[in-house]
């Protein structure tokens, strides 16, 4: 029982969960998807991120590019948000609220992706 | 380049997490404290507010409490979480700035920085290892020459010393251990453009080292090592080592030389000297009677070989035989520095001493109490640093031996003049006549600044001239190369002591000697004036001017107008 590898699987389990639970709901209504959600999922995805640095194989290479990517769409829908509501002022329409959602769209595959890699390193090493 | 980049992620990782948790809670935490606008009504912060006033707050910036004023629950969270967050960026900046300052990264950026340049080197360079005093004055030599040089040194402080010394190229240098291969191999030793290594540290083992992994890294290059022993020696030359230098053996064959032919080593030292020194006096070491010998340290020893070899007779002062062990019989104990001691040796009837101990304060005061004795023996003064150098030159020894200038100027002259190398092995073939004649007209070239030796070759690239006039069936003499190309009448101040052609090596050649192709000379004379010299073998017109008189036309045009013109 490892407890580093317990935290790190925890945190990437978790980017996934947070992430599909954000995206999952109609895709252009913004009363199925809320802001405190979005957060969570950054902020999750972050910590997934850091615990990811410094593993010099290739595994750990790929996993790190698999969280730099979510990092990527997740920052991008939440400057999409920040822009609707706070700067041009037409609030969440449908059209917006599809963008965000679908770029935590994309952010969720890539945390597909790493847990899918995880789950194969894990079997790889069974012990 | 991964080492750093991993090394550099995985320190960071503790105080980002930090980070990611104290800005996340605070962040939540604002949104969730109701706050109250400017009619009452009760508000609640956004997420894209809370991170900007986490933000400013967090950086110690402070902008004030937007964009209303702060009800007192949402300033109690805020007081918590100001200290939390400031407490945690200092956190992140300290351990960035101590990783940055961190030894073990430095030099491993370094390292890389210094890797990647050498590996861009186009031009030929020289492995110098070991910065001590030899390293120093040959890589100031090497540079003053315009050649490249790279140093490797295990000692940092004199690697940068390098950045303060003005020397005309830049030497990269690499603090690191010679010893290992890898650091060898960082700094270039493999690489096509490397010339040769010369190995000058201070410790015969690392010297071995070097040398053996130089000729099996890189077996085509010269390498050229400094030995302290007989043992080393043959070490180092049972694996094939270019060339093997031991000063104190150097300085003894200098002594006999100045013993038998006096004119041969005043040329030596003439021709071997650093640019723009004054021209030195001839010395006339005495073979007749006693000499002197104080220390038997390994100087002390090749002194007492050589000159027992000479035939002289000898007496060794020495103050501890139980380290250098016993010199031969009728020595005397003590440090010569005082009267008695060199009175017992009997210094009133020798006609020369030998301050061979390795202090400088030692051999100084040596020197001074002999001459107290007896003002006119002839001295042999043992220099052990080149910071003493004002002192040396201040108690006017006939003879000064300093093992790393010895070493330097060898290795200089190896490495920048080899044909100069080769003409004075010859020479010690020739009578002292030959080479006190040879001596008279060096003097009469240069007033009292020593001779600039430089080889010239006749191939395309620097004689192309010559070349093209031999192509086309006109050979050209030395006498009409060494003609003045502005006044033909004049010659230049030159003397070529040697010509190298194919195999064969050609001492003063005759002035009617025909240049061919290939050919390489060594010329001696005034600095300023070789420029002129090497037009001649370059230029044709010049060449034209100096074996003719006149110049031709060239120009096609011009050869028909000319030709037209003759005609009519």
């Amino acid at each position: 029982m490892n407890p580093e590898k317990v935290v790190f699987g925890f945190f990437i389990v978790l980017a996934l969960t947070l992430n599909f639970g954000f995206f999952v709901g109609e895709i252009d209504n913004p009363e199925h998807h809320h802001a405190y959600e979005l957060f969570a999922v950054v902020v999750v995805n972050l910590i997934a991120t850091v615990l990811k640095f410094g593993d010099r194989s290739q595994m750990g290479a790929v996993l790190l590019a698999t969280s730099l990517v979510a990092m990527l769409q997740l920052l991008a829908a939440s400057l999409v948000w920040v822009y609707a509501v706070h700067i041009s002022g037409q609030g969440l329409t449908p059209e917006i609220t599809a963008s965000i959602v679908s770029l935590s769209g994309g952010a969720m595959l890539a945390n597909v992706v790493s847990v899918v890699l995880l789950v194969i390193e894990t079997v790889m090493l069974r012990r | 380049m991964d080492n750093i980049v991993f090394l550099f992620l995985r320190r960071m990782r503790q105080p980002l997490l930090t980070l990611i948790g104290v800005y996340s809670i605070a962040v939540l935490g604002l949104t969730l404290i109701p706050g109250q606008d400017a009619d009452g009504q009760t508000w609640y912060m956004s997420f894209f507010h809370a991170f900007y006033f986490v933000s400013f707050m967090s950086t110690t910036i402070g902008f004030g409490e937007i964009p209303y004023e702060f009800t007192d629950a949402q300033r109690l969270w805020v007081t918590v979480s100001l200290y939390a967050s400031v407490v945690a960026w200092i956190y992140a900046l300290g351990t960035i700035l101590s990783l940055v300052q961190d030894k073990t990264f430095q030099r491993a950026l370094a390292e890389r920085r210094f890797a990647r340049h050498i590996l861009h080197m186009v031009e030929p360079f020289y492995l110098v290892c070991g910065y001590g005093e030899t390293g120093q004055a040959l890589v100031r030599a090497l540079t003053d020459r315009g050649q490249h040089v790279v140093v490797i040194d295990k000692d940092e402080r004199r690697t940068n010393l390098i950045q303060l010394q003005n020397l005309r190229d830049h030497v990269p240098a690499l603090s690191a251990d010679a010893r290992k291969p890898l650091h060898l191999q960082e700094a270039g030793l493999p690489h096509r453009a490397c010339a040769g290594l010369v190995a000058v540290t201070d410790d015969n083992e690392t010297n071995l080292k070097v040398a053996i992994t130089s000729k099996l890294l890189h077996p085509e290059i010269k390498v050229i090592c400094r030995a302290d022993s007989r043992e080393v020696e043959a070490n180092l030359a049972s694996f094939g080592t270019d060339h093997i230098i031991d000063p104190f053996d150097t300085f003894s064959i200098h002594l006999a030389t100045a013993f038998r032919r006096p004119c041969l080593y005043l040329l030596q030292r003439w021709l071997g000297g650093e640019e723009d020194s004054q021209l030195e006096d001839p010395v006339y070491p005495p073979q007749e009677g006693l000499w002197v010998v104080c220390g038997f340290g390994r100087f002390g020893k090749a002194m007492v070989a050589r000159l027992a070899s000479e035939g002289v007779e000898v007496v060794v002062i020495e103050s501890k035989p139980e380290i250098t062990g016993e010199p031969p019989r009728g020595w005397v104990q003590g440090r010569g520095t005082e009267a008695e001691t060199l009175l017992e040796a009997g210094l009133e009837r020798a006609v020369g001493i030998v301050a061979g101990t390795d202090d400088d304060t030692d051999n100084l005061s040596i020197v001074m109490t002999a001459r107290d004795i007896s003002p006119d023996i002839f001295v042999v003064l043992r220099q052990n640093q080149s910071e003493n150098r004002a002192i040396v030159k201040a108690v006017q020894a006939d003879m000064v031996m300093h093992p790393s200038a010895i070493i330097a100027d060898r290795i200089r002259v190896l490495l920048g003049n080899p044909l100069l190398f080769r003409f004075v092995s010859l020479a010690l073939q020739e009578e002292d006549a030959w080479a006190c004649e040879l001596v008279s007209r060096v003097t009469a070239l240069v007033s009292q600044r020593v001779p600039d030796v430089q080889e010239l070759v006749i191939d395309e690239r620097h004689g192309s001239a010559v070349c093209d006039s031999d192509a086309r069936g006109e050979k050209v003499s030395l006498a009409e190369v060494l003609r003045d190309p502005w006044h033909r009448d004049r010659q230049l101040p030159f003397i070529v002591l040697m010509m190298q052609r194919g195999d064969g090596y050609f001492l003063l050649p005759d002035e009617e000697t025909l240049l061919q192709h290939g050919d390489r000379l060594l010329v001696c004379g005034a600095g300023g004036v070789f420029e002129r010299l090497r037009w001649n073998l370059c230029h044709a017109t010049a060449l034209e001017y100096v074996r003719h008189g006149d110049t031709q036309a060239h120009g096609w045009l011009w050869r028909h107008l000319m030709r037209w013109r003759k005609r009519g």
